[in-house]
């Protein structure tokens, strides 16, 4: 059930990763001084965001526009630079780790490669019964046992397969214990980074359908990271596109795919592949994304946006509300100027 | 009528320890001049097996162990490893999936255009750059002359797929293989490294064999298509009636488990149960069987070839009459 209480709250986050290397990368002289530069990648930049209890919210863009570095800061996997985390109300992104643990064994997450995401050196048994014991160090081993079969039966995987590794599966089935894994503590809240890309398209059917599954049966809430637009429109209530670090656009799924209004998320859609469409009109983006050492001032697309004016280069948009829900961060939209 | 390219019965194993692998078994299909031709199917089908026997890419254990390639209708699969390079790279190019691992990272791109060209042609390096710039506006790369003093590393990926499309253009090829281009890029990339496919094939010279695991690719771009299971063939035709009418199950499970496609969003995607076999457990009878949801006790037993319907669209399966 989706209701209007968001069980997590980004607030304003900042996450600039600092890649100047060492004393002697960053001297420089200016004027004849010597001086220290810093260069940093500004991965997210002023992204808030709001997650509804029961809702799948997905973010989508393209490789590098910081969606994952958004979803780790959101599990504290890193600290952001500035803004806020917040969990039902709490604020997580300060906590010491003790205070933290009874977050962590809420918020679950998921990551792309199953092959990478699961230690080759334990067996799924190791693999499941580890958070288990370590969230609740009184669970006799009767019930871990129980508790590990009724989840490995949940997500497909033979609960007679204990005592094997990983490298005994195929990506789908490791797939599957990454996804048990990650539902074994009885999460809520369940971020998932491209949980479905290493798949092939009938796996993918098997994992997305899975996913839909345990978002029932638990009551659920994900953040759902991906660059596949299909899988977006499937499995999404609302999406949020990204892009260079900064939000352009947040839906309601259906209107965004049927009415999409930021002239990036316009050309992203137009760019889908899709079965059975023959001749494809796609809008053709000038130029390539810039760097996130060196962001363009002014709105971080103007240089390949088609609206874009003077505003455009100096002043950064921001999130607006416009009527029926949907949050555009474009100019050109708000002054009703957008031709494409 | 001969083709430009034409398989026959193609059929490539491995010979390991335990015993030889079959990974294309009795693989046939025919591209004609500005043709373009999608093979799709899931990892471990084939595809790209097939995309290098074409070429004798295959390296050992494996080997071609029947089966006709007839390029302009000389059988290239019998040629020794030196004759078959006036063929690969000259007259069949291939674009592979990563362009970052197939530009060499040590070398400037002009220096390796140029390579290419004076390995096919007696040419001059003067010449030799000459062609390598014509190529390179092609594809619209910009400021071409810039680029050929720069190294891989600083373009980015979408330019780096173009200009490896402009080095298979170099010699203009026959056919360009091109296996899985545009998986490693993201979609508006993608979108331009297709339009530009296509483009290149308009003048109606050049055959393309596009090899994905992506429907939504082979149906934007390819006339004719072959869908690949297990080392085999199990339906071809034109792209139209295979996409919008396909007949074998394994195919319209495919085709239906695409988020954003047939099914509405929200609702449970049709899953194709199981998944593919181990080619070193290929199941009797028809490979497909154990995730069959139409299967009869033939099945099991036979082997079902590939057969004709009618003009052009033919499916491997028991349970299809016609």
């Amino acid at each position: 059930m989706t209701t209007k209480q968001p069980i997590l709250e980004i607030d304003d986050v900042v996450k600039h990763f600092d890649i100047s290397g060492g004393l002697l990368d960053r001297l420089t002289f200016k004027g004849g001084k010597p001086a220290l530069k810093t260069e940093t990648v500004k991965a997210v930049n002023n992204v808030t965001l709001s997650i509804n209890k029961g809702e799948t919210l997905s973010v989508v863009g393209e490789s590098g526009c910081g969606k994952s570095t958004l979803a780790r800061v959101v599990m504290g996997l890193y600290p952001p630079n500035s803004g806020r985390i917040v969990y039902n109300g709490n604020r997580i992104d300060n906590l010491s780790h003790g205070k933290m643990l009874p977050y962590r064994k809420k918020m679950q997450m998921i990551f792309q490669d199953p092959y990478a995401s699961l230690n080759p050196r334990k067996t799924v048994r190791q693999t499941l019964e580890e958070p288990l014991r370590f969230h609740n160090p009184k669970m006799s081993n009767t019930a871990i046992m129980d508790k590990i079969r009724k989840v490995m039966d949940q997500v497909g995987v033979d609960p007679g397969w204990i005592r094997r590794f990983p490298h005994e599966f195929s990506g789908g089935q490791r797939q599957r214990i990454s996804i048990a894994r990650g539902l074994i503590l009885d999460p809520e809240f369940i971020v998932a980074d491209e949980p479905v890309s290493a798949l092939d398209v009938s796996i993918q059917a098997q994992i997305l359908n899975l996913l839909m599954d345990a978002r029932e049966e638990y009551n659920l809430t994900y953040l759902f990271i991906t660059h596949d637009l299909s899988v977006v429109q499937h499995i999404s209530t609302r999406v949020a596109v990204m892009y260079l670090g900064t939000l352009c656009e947040v839906a309601d799924a259906n209107s965004l795919f049927e009415n999409p209004r930021h002239p990036y998320t316009k050309a992203l859609l137009s760019a889908i592949p899709r079965v059975g469409e023959t001749a494809a009109k796609h809008i053709k983006l000038k130029g390539e994304v810039p760097t996130p050492v060196n962001l363009p001032t002014g709105c971080v697309f103007h240089g390949r946006c088609v609206n874009a004016n003077d505003r455009c280069r100096v002043e950064t948009p921001i999130l607006t509300d416009l009527e029926d829900g949907t949050h555009v961060a474009c100019h050109a939209v708000e002054e009703k100027r957008a031709i494409a | 009528m001969s083709h430009l390219l034409e398989v026959q019965d193609l059929e490539v194993k491995f010979a390991l320890r335990f015993g030889e692998l079959t990974a294309i078994d009795g693989v046939s299909f025919t591209l004609d001049k500005g043709e373009k031709l999608g093979i799709v199917g899931e990892s471990g089908a084939g595809k790209s097996v097939t995309g290098f026997a074409i070429i004798k890419l295959i390296s050992k254990p494996g080997y071609i162990s029947a089966g006709r390639i007839l390029f302009n209708g000389e059988d290239i699969s019998l040629y020794s490893s030196t004759k078959i390079r006036s063929v690969r790279g000259d007259r069949i190019s291939m674009i592979f999936q990563d362009p970052m691992m197939t530009l060499n990272p040590v070398f400037t791109i002009g220096t390796q255009m140029v390579e290419t060209l004076k390995a096919h042609r007696d040419i001059t390096k003067k010449d030799a750059e000459k062609i390598a710039l014509e190529k390179l506006r092609k594809v619209y790369i910009s400021s071409p002359e810039a680029r050929l003093k720069q190294y891989p590393h600083e373009l980015s990926g979408g330019m780096r797929q173009r200009i490896i499309i402009a080095i298979s253009l170099l010699t203009d090829p026959a056919v360009i293989i091109a296996d899985e281009p545009t998986t490693a890029l993201d979609v508006t990339i993608q979108a331009e490294i297709m339009d530009l496919l296509q483009e290149l094939c308009q003048s109606g010279e050049m055959g393309l064999i596009l090899i994905t695991h992506d429907l939504g690719v082979v149906s934007q771009v390819t006339e004719k298509i072959a869908v690949m299971y297990a080392g085999k063939i199990i339906e071809s035709g034109s792209t139209d009636s295979v996409v919008n009418n396909p007949l074998h199950p394994y195919t319209k499970g495919l085709i239906k488990s695409i988020p954003g496609g047939v099914v509405k969003p929200g609702q449970r995607l049709e899953q194709i149960p199981g998944m593919m076999p181990n080619l070193t457990a290929i199941p009797d009878g028809c490979s497909f069987n154990p995730r069959c949801l139409i299967k009869d006790k033939i099945c099991e037993t036979e082997e079902p070839p590939l057969r004709e319907l009618n003009e052009g669209r033919s499916v491997a399966c028991h349970m299809i009459q016609g």
